[in-house]
C-alpha cells in the first residue's frame, strides 16, 4: 500500500516523536515533528495499568490478607497486552487522540478485577456447598481482551483511511443484517436467559448484534453522506416538516426497519433502542434538520407504547421498574433490579472496598449488573469516576468528529460516540432504576466477548478518524470524498453547495 | 455539519449528567431507605462479619456471638434457648426482633458512644466490635416464672416497684431463637415459617404485645378512683345480688351468684377482698366514665410506655361509654384491654406509694472492653394516686390475700398484697386467670402481673390458677439478695 507522506504539524519534543516515527515507519522531515501525543498516551497508559494493578492488589489483600509478587506480574502482563495496542497506534495512527486508549484500558482493568472478584465469591460459595468450583469467568474474559486487542490492531491496520469504508456501504448494510440474523440459524445460535441472541463456539458465546451495530452504522453513514445533498435539498413538505423523497431515504429506511424488526423479534430491547437512537442521530447530523429529532421522538413514543401493549416481556420490564418495591417482597420481576439497588445503597459514598462487599448477592453480577457490583465496592466515588471515564471517551470521540475533514468521518465518529453514550445511559440507567431495565452490556467492563471486541473496534475507528483530523489539511487533489459512481447513479442532479 | 455534532455532544452530556445525579441520589440520598428495606439482607450480612455484643442478664450471657468458620465470621448463640427469647428476640440473616432489633446499633458497634473504642480499633487494626447490653432481668426470677407458668399459655411480668426495673418477663408458648440465627438460609426460613404459622403465636411477646380484658384486676383502678374522690375503705356502697344496668335489660350478677356483704350494701374494702362485681359496677356508674378514664390514663392506659425497648401494644380504656358500658368497664369487661406489663405497672405504682416508675429493661450499656458506657437511671412516670390512697389500697389488697380471693398467693412470713381477676373473653371459653400484686406489702421489693390464658385450659378463677404462679415468682424475687 503506497501513500504519499502526510505533512505533520511541528512541535517541541523530538524524542517521543522519534519513537513514534520509528514505529509509524514515516520519514522524519527536517524540522517537523509530531506532537507528543503518543508519549502522553503512554504515560496515561501507565496510570491505567497502575490503577488496575492496585485494584487487584486491594482485592487480593482483602481476600487472603497478604500480597504477592504475582499480582505485579499479572498487572505487568495486562499493561503489556494493551501496550501492543499502543504500539499499533504509534504505527498506524500516530496523530490520534492520546486519551481514548488509556481510558478504555482503565475501564477494562476495573472490569477484569471485578469479574475476578466475583469468581472468588463463586468459588468460595462452591467450596462451602461442597460442589465443584465453576470455571473462571475472568480467564475467559482475559482471552476475549486479548482478542479485542488483536481486533483493535487489525482495524487500525486495515482501515488506513476510514473514507474508503464508505465505498462498502451497501455491502456493510447487507453483512450487518445477515449478522443480526445469524443467531436464528439452528446449530450455531443459542438461547441465553430467554433471548436467542448468541452464537456459541465451545465455552465462548458471541452476540453478533454488537458487531452488526458498527457495520450497520457504516452503512447508515456511508449512504447518508452519498445522499446528503439530495436529502437536504429535494424534499416535500408534509405537515410542516420537510421530508425527503421516499426513494432517497428508501434503502436506509429498509435497513433500519429490518434491523429493528429482527431485534424486536429476538426480544433484544436494549439493542433495538440503540439502533433506533443511532439512526436518528446520524440522520439528524447528516441533514442538519432538528425536525428529525422531533420525528424520532414521536416515533419512539409510538414504538414504546406499541411495544408495551404488544409484548409481555416489555410489560414485565416496565412493571418491575415502576413497582420495584411494591409489597413486602420484591416480586420476581424486579428481584434482580432491587438486589442491585441494595448493592448501590450498601456502597454508599466510598464503597465497602474491593472484596469487602457482597456483590455476588445480585444476579448477573458480572454482566448486566456489574455497575451495581462496582457501586457496592467502589461506592459513589467509583461510580462517578467510571461514568466520567465514559463521558471522556464520548466527548473525545465527538471531538474527533468535529475535527474530521470529511462528512463520512464526522457521521461515523458521531454515530459511534453517541451510540456508546446511549449504551452506557440505557445500561447504567436501567440498573440504577432511572429507566426500565433492558439487557445491554457495559462497554469494556461487563463480562462478555462480543461487547469488548466490538467496542475495541469502535475505539480503533474513533482513533482512525481522530488521526486524520489531527493531521495537517491535505491537498485538495487528494481522493474524492465518496464513490463518484454513486453520485453518477443518483437519480436527482443537484447543484453542490460548498 | 459541526453544529449538529455539538448539539449531540450536549445531548450526551445531559445523559451523563442524568446518570451522575441518579447515582448521587441512589447511593447517598436514598441509600438509608434502601438499607432498611425489609427485604435487604445485606445490613445484617455485613454485621455478621463483626463480633456482635452480648446481651446479659445478671452474670448470664443470654445472647452472644462466637467465632464461626462458615461463610460469616460470627455465629449468634442463645445458650438458654427458650428462656429469654421474648427479651432477646432473634437475629436472623434477614431481620431481627426484640432487643436484638431495638439495641442493634449498639450491639453491632455502630453507636457513636462506641466511637472511642472504634478509633483505637482503627490503629490496632482490629475489626469493629459491638458493645454489650446488660438487662435488668434476674435469672433466678426469670427461671422461677418460666417454671411456674409451665406449658400454659400466658405471661408473667415482675418488676421492682421502686425503680421500674423489670426482673422477669416470661411469655408462653415461646421459641428457641437459635435455629432462626442459623447461617443456612433454609434452616432459618423453615424455622421461621413453622413459628410464624403456629396458631399459638410463639413469636408474640404476650407480656407487652398482646392486650387482654383485665377483669376484676381493673377493680383496683376503680377503687383508686373512688378513694381519690373521697371514699373511705369502710364506706358502705350498694352491693345488690344482681345489678340492673341502666338503659338496658341486662342484669349483672356476682361471680357464681355469690352475695356481697348483706346483699344490699358492702364496705368498699370487703367488696374488693371478695371481688364483688355489683358493688364496683355501681361504683363505676356513680363515679362516671370520665373519672374512671382519667384514673386509668393516670396509670398509663391509652398510651404506651416511653422508650421501652420492646414492641408494645396499647392498653385501652374506651372513649364514649354509656351507663351500662361504664358499669362493665369498671369491672374490667366490655372493651377495656390491658397488657400484662400495664397491670404490673398499676400494682407497682400502688406499691411505690402512688408513684409510678418508668419500666425499663436495659440497665447498662458496656463497651467491647466491658467498661460501662451508660447506665439507666430510674425515672418517675407520674403519680396516679396519692400516697394515702396507695396506703389504703395496699391494706385492701393485703386482705385480698389474707382472707379473700387471692389466698393462694400467701407466702409464709411475708405480707403479700394482691388482686385476682377472672376475665371473660367470649361465650363458651374458659376465662383468663389474672393475679396482680406485690410483696412484701410494707416494703415492696417486687410487683407482679400474671395471666394464664383461658385459665390454662381448666375452668378456674384467677385466685386458683394465677395466684400460685405469682406466689412462686415473688418468692424467688424475695429470695434473691
Amino acid at each position: 500500500m503506497t501513500r504519499p507522506p502526510i505533512p505533520l504539524p511541528p512541535l517541541r519534543r523530538p524524542r517521543s516523536a522519534d519513537l513514534t516515527a520509528t514505529f509509524a515507519g514515516l520519514p522524519l522531515p527536517q524540522g517537523t515533528d509530531l506532537p507528543p501525543y503518543r508519549r502522553r498516551e503512554l504515560v496515561l497508559l501507565v496510570f491505567a495499568g497502575v490503577l488496575a494493578t492496585s485494584a487487584l492488589a486491594a482485592l487480593t489483600f482483602a481476600d487472603i490478607g497478604e500480597l504477592s509478587l504475582g499480582i505485579f506480574s499479572i498487572g505487568l502482563g495486562f499493561f503489556c497486552l494493551w501496550a501492543l495496542a499502543h504500539l499499533a497506534v504509534r504505527r498506524f495512527a500516530p496523530a490520534a487522540d492520546p486519551v481514548l486508549l488509556p481510558v478504555v484500558v482503565a475501564l477494562n482493568g476495573l472490569g477484569l478485577v471485578m469479574i475476578y472478584r466475583l469468581d472468588l465469591a463463586k468459588s468460595q460459595a462452591a467450596k462451602q456447598a461442597g460442589t465443584h468450583i465453576p470455571p473462571s469467568a475472568a480467564q475467559v474474559q482475559l482471552v476475549w481482551t486479548l482478542l479485542a486487542v488483536f481486533v483493535f490492531v487489525l482495524v487500525l491496520a486495515l482501515v488506513r483511511d476510514h473514507r474508503k469504508l464508505a465505498r462498502y456501504a451497501y455491502t456493510a448494510g447487507l453483512v450487518g443484517i445477515v449478522g443480526l440474523l445469524l443467531p436464528i440459524v439452528p446449530r450455531i445460535g443459542t438461547t441465553i436467559n430467554g433471548a436467542r441472541l448468541w452464537l456459541r463456539v465451545g465455552p465462548f458465546s458471541f452476540q453478533p448484534s454488537e458487531v452488526s451495530k458498527i457495520i450497520i452504522l457504516v452503512f447508515f453513514a456511508g449512504y447518508l453522506v452519498n445522499k446528503r445533498d439530495v436529502l437536504s435539498v429535494a424534499s416535500r413538505s408534509v405537515l410542516g416538516l420537510k421530508l425527503p423523497r421516499a426513494r432517497d431515504l428508501g434503502p436506509v429506511l429498509v435497513a433500519w426497519l429490518a434491523s429493528l424488526g429482527i431485534l424486536i423479534v429476538q426480544k433484544d430491547l436494549g439493542s433495538s433502542l440503540l439502533f433506533f437512537g443511532m439512526f436518528m442521530v446520524v440522520l439528524y447530523v447528516a441533514t442538519e434538520r432538528a425536525s428529525w429529532i422531533l420525528v424520532g421522538f414521536v416515533l419512539f413514543m409510538l414504538g414504546a407504547v406499541l411495544a408495551h401493549s404488544m409484548f409481555s416481556h416489555v410489560q414485565v420490564r416496565v412493571d418491575g421498574w415502576l413497582h420495584a418495591f411494591d409489597g413486602n417482597n420484591p416480586s420476581d420481576t424486579s428481584y434482580q433490579l432491587v438486589q442491585g439497588l441494595y448493592g448501590f445503597a450498601a456502597g454508599g459514598l466510598t464503597g465497602t472496598g474491593l472484596g469487602e462487599g457482597h456483590p455476588q448477592k445480585v444476579p448477573f453480577a458480572n454482566t448486566d449488573f456489574i455497575m451495581a457490583s462496582l457501586g457496592e465496592e467502589l461506592g459513589l466515588t467509583g461510580v462517578m469516576a467510571i461514568l466520567t471515564l465514559y463521558a471522556l471517551i464520548v466527548l473525545r470521540g465527538l471531538r474527533a468528529a468535529l475535527g474530521a475533514k470529511d462528512p463520512f468521518g464526522k457521521l461515523l465518529a458521531t454515530g459511534l460516540s453517541f451510540t456508546l453514550a446511549l449504551q452506557v445511559f440505557v445500561q447504567v440507567g436501567g440498573v440504577m432504576r432511572l429507566i426500565p431495565l433492558t439487557g445491554l452490556t457495559l462497554p469494556f467492563v461487563s463480562y462478555g466477548g462480543s461487547s469488548i471486541v466490538a467496542n475495541a473496534a469502535i475505539i480503533a475507528l474513533l482513533l482512525r478518524v481522530s488521526d486524520s483530523a489531527r493531521r495537517a489539511p491535505e491537498p485538495a487533489s487528494d481522493a474524492p470524498l465518496f464513490d463518484p459512481g454513486a453520485v453518477a447513479d443518483s437519480p436527482t442532479q443537484v447543484v453542490k453547495t460548498t | 455539519m459541526n453544529r449538529p455534532v455539538r448539539k449531540v455532544a450536549i445531548a450526551c452530556l445531559v445523559l451523563f449528567t442524568a446518570l451522575l445525579v441518579n447515582a448521587n441520589w441512589l447511593q447517598v440520598g436514598e441509600a438509608g431507605d434502601l438499607k432498611t428495606q425489609p427485604t435487604n439482607g445485606r445490613q445484617i450480612t455485613e454485621r455478621l462479619e463483626r463480633e456482635r455484643g452480648a446481651i446479659v442478664a445478671g452474670d448470664v450471657e443470654i445472647a452472644r456471638s462466637v467465632p464461626s468458620n462458615d461463610q460469616y465470621k460470627f455465629q449468634r448463640q442463645y445458650p438458654s434457648g427458650k428462656l429469654y427469647s421474648d427479651i432477646t428476640g432473634y437475629y436472623t440473616l434477614f431481620t431481627a426482633a426484640g432487643l436484638e432489633r431495638s439495641q442493634d446499633v449498639f450491639l453491632s458497634g455502630d453507636d457513636d458512644r462506641l466511637l472511642a473504642s472504634r478509633v483505637t480499633g482503627l490503629f490496632t487494626n482490629k475489626q469493629r466490635r459491638g458493645g454489650s447490653v446488660v438487662t435488668t432481668i434476674v435469672p433466678a426470677v426469670q427461671q422461677a416464672a418460666a417454671q411456674a407458668l409451665g406449658n400454659r399459655k400466658g405471661a408473667v411480668v415482675a418488676l421492682d416497684p421502686s425503680t421500674g426495673a423489670i426482673l422477669a418477663m416470661v411469655t408462653s408458648p415461646s421459641y428457641d431463637p437459635s435455629p432462626l440465627a442459623s447461617h443456612t438460609e433454609k434452616t432459618a426460613t423453615d424455622a421461621y415459617g413453622v413459628l410464624s404459622g403456629d396458631p399459638a403465636q410463639p413469636l408474640l411477646n404476650r407480656a407487652t404485645q398482646r392486650t387482654y380484658p383485665p377483669g376484676s384486676t381493673f377493680k383496683l383502678i376503680t377503687a383508686a378512683a373512688a378513694l381519690s374522690q373521697g371514699h373511705q375503705p369502710d364506706d358502705r356502697v350498694p352491693a345488690p345480688d344482681e345489678l340492673q344496668l341502666p338503659l338496658s335489660t341486662v342484669r349483672l350478677p356476682n361471680f357464681g351468684g355469690e352475695r356481697c356483704g348483706d346483699g344490699e350494701t358492702d364496705t368498699l374494702s370487703h367488696a374488693l377482698t371478695i371481688s364483688c362485681n355489683t358493688a364496683f359496677a355501681q361504683l363505676g356508674i356513680d363515679l362516671g366514665a370520665e373519672t374512671l378514664r382519667k384514673q386509668a390514663e393516670a396509670f398509663g392506659l391509652n398510651a404506651t410506655f416511653p422508650d421501652f425497648p420492646l414492641q408494645q401494644a396499647r392498653s385501652v380504656f374506651p372513649a364514649k361509654l354509656d351507663g351500662a358500658q361504664t358499669a362493665q368497664s369498671a369491672i374490667g369487661q366490655y372493651n377495656v384491654r390491658v397488657t400484662p406489663l400495664q397491670m404490673a405497672e398499676v400494682v407497682a405504682a400502688i406499691a411505690n406509694g402512688g408513684t409510678e416508675m418508668k419500666p425499663y429493661l436495659v440497665s447498662e450499656l458496656r463497651g467491647p472492653d466491658k467498661k460501662t458506657i451508660s447506665r439507666t437511671d430510674p425515672k418517675e412516670l407520674g403519680k396516679p394516686v396519692s400516697s394515702d390512697v396507695a396506703a389504703e389500697l395496699t391494706t385492701m389488697m393485703e386482705s385480698v390475700v389474707t382472707s379473700g380471693t387471692g389466698r393462694k398467693a400467701r407466702i409464709d412470713g411475708v405480707s403479700v398484697a394482691g388482686k385476682t381477676g377472672t376475665a371473660e373473653h367470649g361465650p363458651g371459653e374458659a376465662p383468663h386467670a389474672w393475679f396482680v400484686g406485690f410483696a412484701p406489702s410494707d416494703a415492696p421489693k417486687v410487683a407482679i402481673a400474671v395471666i394464664v390464658e383461658d385459665g390454662g385450659g381448666e375452668l378456674g378463677t384467677g385466685g386458683a390458677i394465677a395466684a400460685p404462679v405469682a406466689k412462686q415468682v415473688m418468692q424467688a424475687a424475695l429470695d434473691t439478695p
